[in-house]
């Protein structure tokens, strides 16, 4: 089979976007949901500040282990 | 000509690669290839040293109108206990780990703005090692006070059997075994060594990026002009990564010392 195009480079690269879908998303849901409890309840505004930032942490996590990973697996072939 | 434009094209390693993060040693102990004192040491002791060196003199004569240093002492320390500790905590327990977490956070910040630092450009924690250490400190501390209040077979009923029905409890129990004494490690040492990591290699490909461009095609000068100016809003945000790390890092402690010693689940 002739190839007429080609594409030269890490896939990793194309992983890693795709997984970034994920956290990404998750993080704007987070940011979301805060301001508009703010908006809402403004009082509340520091009480739930902590729990966004716990929030933000554990969903970004993923979207790090994608970074690492890449250049972990990177070698395997 | 053309044999010197491709030397110089040569000179730019441009797609920046994993190896840039080992740098070479500074004073060579056996053999050039033993990096026992590279930069990423001497950023370590530098910056472990300004902090002992600014609290100590900060602290040394105390006022009731506080000076600069010590007002910044004070602010730094006092965001610490009270915004974290005490609200995470509550106010005994709160009081108790604010020095620790007050040491955690600043070191992290001290050890995270030689990312953007002129000269420096590098952070300590863009190598695994050091969040990894930093990381298993805050493990064997939660685990010890969990276990120092509760007794070991309390405090692994705890932390391992939620309020579940029976039938749940051999699905949720590996679960919950996973995620507080494996993942919860593992994730404050990756999280906090990728954004470094991270930040590093976008720096890295900005700035090398304009090099490159230019060395490619001098026509597309523009474009590393660009490509550096991206440099600077990227440094910036840097900052604010450097800072969010620093304080998620510390938060999540705290919070899994709150978890590690509260009654229920």
């Amino acid at each position: 089979m002739d190839i007429a195009a080609g594409v030269s480079g890490s896939l990793a690269a194309i992983g890693y976007g795709l997984a970034a879908i994920g956290p990404g998303i998750g993080v704007g849901l987070i940011f979301a949901s805060y301001i508009q409890s703010t908006a809402r309840q403004p009082e509340s505004s520091r009480m739930t500040l902590p729990f966004v930032w716990i929030g933000f942490a554990v969903v970004e996590a993923l979207a790090l282990f994608g970074i690492a990973f890449g250049f972990i697996w990177a070698t395997g072939s | 000509m053309i044999g010197q434009a491709v030397a110089l094209q040569s000179d730019v390693p441009f797609p920046p690669e994993v190896g840039d993060f080992y740098l070479p040693s500074i004073v060579p102990w056996d053999g050039l290839n033993s990096l026992w004192f590279t930069k990423i040491t001497a950023l370590v002791w530098i910056s472990t040293a300004i902090l002992i060196i600014f609290f100590l003199t900060a602290y040394r004569k105390p006022k009731m109108v506080p000076g600069k240093a010590q007002w910044l002492a004070e602010s730094a320390y006092g965001f610490v206990r009270d915004n974290i500790s005490i609200e995470m905590l509550g106010a005994e327990r709160g009081l108790r780990f604010a020095p620790y977490l007050a040491s955690l956070l600043l070191f992290i910040v001290f050890n995270n703005l030689w990312s953007i630092v002129p000269i420096a450009q590098i952070s300590p924690n863009s190598h695994i090692a050091f969040p990894a250490f930093l990381a298993l400190i805050s493990y064997v501390l939660f685990n010890y006070v969990g276990i120092k209040k509760f007794g070991f077979r309390k405090y692994m009923r705890n932390s391992l059997i939620p309020p579940a029905p029976w039938f749940v409890l051999p699905i949720l129990i590996p679960i919950e075994f996973f995620s507080t004494f494996l993942v919860r490690p593992f994730s404050l040492a990756v999280r906090l060594f990728a954004n470094m990591f991270a930040g590093h290699m976008l720096l890295l490909v900005f700035t090398l990026g304009g090099f490159a461009i230019l060395q490619a095609n001098a026509k597309l000068a523009a474009f590393s002009v660009l490509s550096w100016l991206m440099t600077i809003a990227l440094t910036l945000l840097e900052l604010l990564v450097i800072f969010l790390q620093a304080y998620v890092f510390t938060v999540l402690t705290a919070s899994y010392i709150q978890g590690a010693v509260s009654e229920e689940h």
